[in-house]
């Protein structure tokens, strides 16, 4: 355990729902995949397919805040609802704090639904509009069997948490609050469930920045408060800088990178990385962008490049990179404090001419 | 350059007169239940060829601002007061038959969502032709080869087979680029741009600006640019205007307004942007909510959640200050020291209020010290 950059907080082993201990990741994602299927014709047959997340691997370790970055389109939602199980996956497992998930010996779905629990970026969509936020807020308990009263009692004590007054905005619809108050609705709606993991799906992009600030400080508050663990979406570089403990950058449906927020920010080793780091923009206006660092759009996911995804648009691109895809490496066996790339520059022997000699054992 | 004279401190000084003057405007909304006021006395110059980004939270009347240089608010219910003069036409006057002709000639603007302002029963060549056809009296043929030009200069890959698609077969930042096209169709001298990137990723969104900056440049186009983001108005703008609750409370050069803000909103703003702080360390947001535009106080309307105030902040809403570099801000502690805008707290100061009882305490002794 002493190898492990984020060590979990002291609270972690003394949480009563905890079973595998402290060093057990919270969660375990092995080699997760998601082909949608293009149907046409009268026969509805399968044409083609969307490889929306094709192979991912990665863990979560407990109490920390696992961010996600990746162009429009990457897979980053999909790779959620994979998560939440809100849609099947076509293959890989999913380990939560050591049991299996959905199979025959493992946690059942709704332990899991209890335990993992998502906000949306789309605030004003997931809000039932006729029901008034105490009830919403009150809904899912109810629906696991709490008493109307225990769980409107818990639903008004979130609202407090969330930084609603109850006696304010129990009864108020929807439409009747700003964005950023939604967006607390939203999260103390998640929180009643008494979830440990919470994946935050761009759960502030679309807030103004001064609620954006608000909304970060309540959730590392609740962080703390409630023993929670993050995974956290955006496509946010500053934002996910702030908040991440640990960071995997997708693309096209695949991890290319993952390791400390401060290794990938500060020594970033895959070319797609390095690009999307460069589109964050200062605010200074003497530093302004002269060309785009990611120039196109990213290829089709229905037929993506051979070798290395990222060849299309890469300026290091040389042949090996069109035949062979390179490996991110053993995610599952590394520690939290390694940095991986999957990039034939940083694998030695790799063929590619900046890669580093191949050492000998 | 090498000659540079005192009046010509800022750099981009017109001689001209501008193209656009907004003259204390102010916009209501009148229903049967109350009085928004969501506009309340804005007043600015633009120069041929200069970008203007507004900046502010939401709800503080940037897009309502906008609207109104095309008169697009519901008649019935809208009162808009004030004058607003683009070029030689002035908005508030001229009939809708001329203002109709204005739109999209003179005038083009990008909303703020894509999938509003296209129709969707239509393909991007279509709705470019027609635009074209309409203002400038092209014929068919013409009109689209004139489309085909527009795709190119926005960089839409493979511009002819994207002249064929509807808009929900294209991606978000394909969409937003056809939009821009759409905008472009008739050379406008100026471009009304309503967060044209906010909804796009950080790598199209980069792409965006920098071809809206180069083809405002080469068109010479004045530009109002809306946007929520810091970093997006420093990489586009000349000037940048701070609205709150329906007013510029701030306005100057963007060097002068990012670099050295003086009004207390606009640095609460600045520093409660996530930008490189230290992680674990607490933002400091800004506490409190925006005003109630149906019920606006008297005075500073920024007071209920500034760490400044002093008793004349209640009194009435603070005048512009103005320093020789026009660098203009409205709160009773700015003030000229020099040729520059200075802000001038007391020493003690309430620092950081990150919650309401906070700020509250700290306003009450500062007050108190004050009477
Ligand atoms: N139900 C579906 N059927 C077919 N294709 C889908 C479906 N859902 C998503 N996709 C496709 O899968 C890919 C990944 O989509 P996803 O929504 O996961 O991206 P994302 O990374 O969340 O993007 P964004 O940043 O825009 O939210 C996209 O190409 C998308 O069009
Ligand atoms: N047609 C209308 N009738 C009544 N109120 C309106 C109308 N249009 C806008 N408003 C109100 O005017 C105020 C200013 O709105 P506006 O859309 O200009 O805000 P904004 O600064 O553009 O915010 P955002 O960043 O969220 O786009 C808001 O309180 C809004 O609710
Ligand atoms: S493997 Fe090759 S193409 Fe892919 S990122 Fe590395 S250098 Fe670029
Ligand atoms: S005028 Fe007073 S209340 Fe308003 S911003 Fe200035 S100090 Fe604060
Ligand atoms: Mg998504
Ligand atoms: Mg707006």
């Amino acid at each position: 355990m002493t190898q492990m950059a984020i060590s979990p907080p002291a609270a972690a082993s003394e949480d009563p729902r905890d079973r595998g201990g402290p060093a057990q990741p919270m969660l375990i994602v092995d080699g997760i995949r998601k082909y949608f299927p293009i149907r046409a014709g009268v026969l509805n047959r399968t044409v083609a397919e969307v490889k929306a997340v094709d192979d991912i691997s990665f863990y979560v370790v407990k109490g920390e805040t696992l961010g996600i970055v990746g162009e429009s389109g990457c897979g980053k939602s999909t790779l959620a609802r994979l998560l939440m199980h809100l849609i099947d996956r076509d293959d890989g497992h999913l380990i939560l704090d050591g049991d299996l998930v959905g199979e025959e010996t493992g946690v059942p779905l709704d332990g899991l639904r209890r335990a993992l629990q998502m906000v949306f970026q789309d605030s004003y969509s997931s809000l039932n509009p006729r029901l008034p936020i105490e009830q919403s807020i009150a809904y899912g308990p109810k629906v696991q069997g709490a008493s109307s009263k225990v769980a409107k009692a818990q639903a008004r004590a979130l609202m407090e948490k969330v930084g609603l007054k109850a006696n304010l905005f129990a009864q108020r619809y929807p439409h009747e609050l700003s964005g950023g108050q939604k967006q607390r609705v939203n999260i103390a709606r998640a929180l009643a469930l008494d979830p440990r993991l919470l994946i935050l799906d761009e759960a502030v992009s679309a807030l103004d920045k001064s609620v954006e600030a608000q909304v970060l400080n309540l959730l590392e508050d609740l962080k703390r408060q409630l023993n929670l663990t993050y995974i956290f979406i955006s496509h946010d570089l500053h934002v996910v800088r702030y908040i991440s403990d640990r960071v995997l950058v997708m693309y096209l449906g695949q991890v290319v990178e993952i390791g400390p927020v401060d290794k990938i920010y500060e020594d970033p080793q895959h070319p797609y990385t390095q690009a999307l780091l460069a589109c964050r923009l200062s605010m200074d206006p003497e530093e302004r962008v002269e060309a785009a660092p990611l120039a196109g759009d990213p290829p089709n996911p229905v037929n993506p490049p051979s070798g290395c995804r990222f060849h299309t648009r890469c300026p290091f691109m040389e042949d090996v990179c069109m035949s062979k895809a390179p490996s991110l490496g053993d995610v599952l066996r590394s520690s939290a404090q390694d940095h991986l790339a999957a990039c034939h520059m940083v694998h030695p022997g790799s063929g590619h001419s900046r890669a580093p000699l191949a050492v000998r054992a | 350059m090498n000659d540079m004279t005192p009046t010509n401190l800022s750099g981009s000084m017109p001689l001209a007169a501008p193209f656009v003057r907004v003259k204390d405007l102010r916009v209501r909304f009148v229903s049967r239940e109350a009085t928004v006021r969501a506009v309340n006395g804005v007043t600015f110059d633009l120069a041929r060829g200069e970008v203007l980004c507004v900046i502010g939270e939401s709800g503080s009347g940037k897009s309502v601002m906008m609207r109104s240089l095309l008169r697009l608010h519901p008649k019935k219910r809208t009162v808009i007061e004030g004058s607003m003069q683009v070029g030689e036409h002035d908005i508030g006057a001229v009939s809708d038959r001329v203002l109709s002709k204005l739109r999209g000639s003179t005038i083009s603007m990008i909303f703020q969502e894509p999938m509003t302002a296209l129709d969707p029963l239509y393909t991007i060549g279509d709705q470019i032709v027609e635009t074209v056809r309409r203002h400038e009296g092209l014929g068919r043929e013409a009109a689209w080869a004139r489309a085909l030009e527009l795709l190119e200069l926005v960089r839409v890959p493979s511009p002819e087979r994207r002249l064929k698609a509807y808009p929900h077969e294209l991606s978000g930042g394909l969409r937003q680029r056809a939009m821009i096209a759409v905008a472009l169709s008739c050379r406008p001298s100026l471009l009304l741009a309503d967060e044209p990137t906010t909804a796009l990723d950080a790598s199209v969104q980069i792409q965006v600006l920098v071809l809206l900056r180069k083809l405002q440049r080469e068109m010479e186009m004045s530009m109002i640019f809306v946007t929520h983001d810091l970093g997006v108005a420093a990489q586009i703008a000349d000037k940048v205007a701070v609205m709150y609750a329906g007013r510029i409370i701030e306005y100057g050069t963007v060097a002068d307004v990012l670099n050295r803000p003086q009004h207390p909103y606009t640095r609460a703003m600045l520093a409660s942007t996530v930008k490189d702080q230290e992680r674990g360390v607490q933002l400091e947001a800004i506490a409190g909510s925006p005003p109630d535009l149906r019920a606006l106080p008297d005075g500073c309307s920024f007071l209920p959640r500034c760490g400044y105030a002093k008793p004349e902040c209640a009194v009435a809403m603070p005048p512009e200050t103005v320093d020789a570099r026009g660098h203009m801000a409205r709160c009773y502690r700015v003030g000229v020291e020099g040729q520059r805008l200075a802000f001038s707290a007391p020493a003690i100061q309430p620092s950081v209020c990150t919650n309401a009882s906070q700020l509250a305490a700290a306003r009450a002794e500062m007050l108190g010290r004050q009477a």
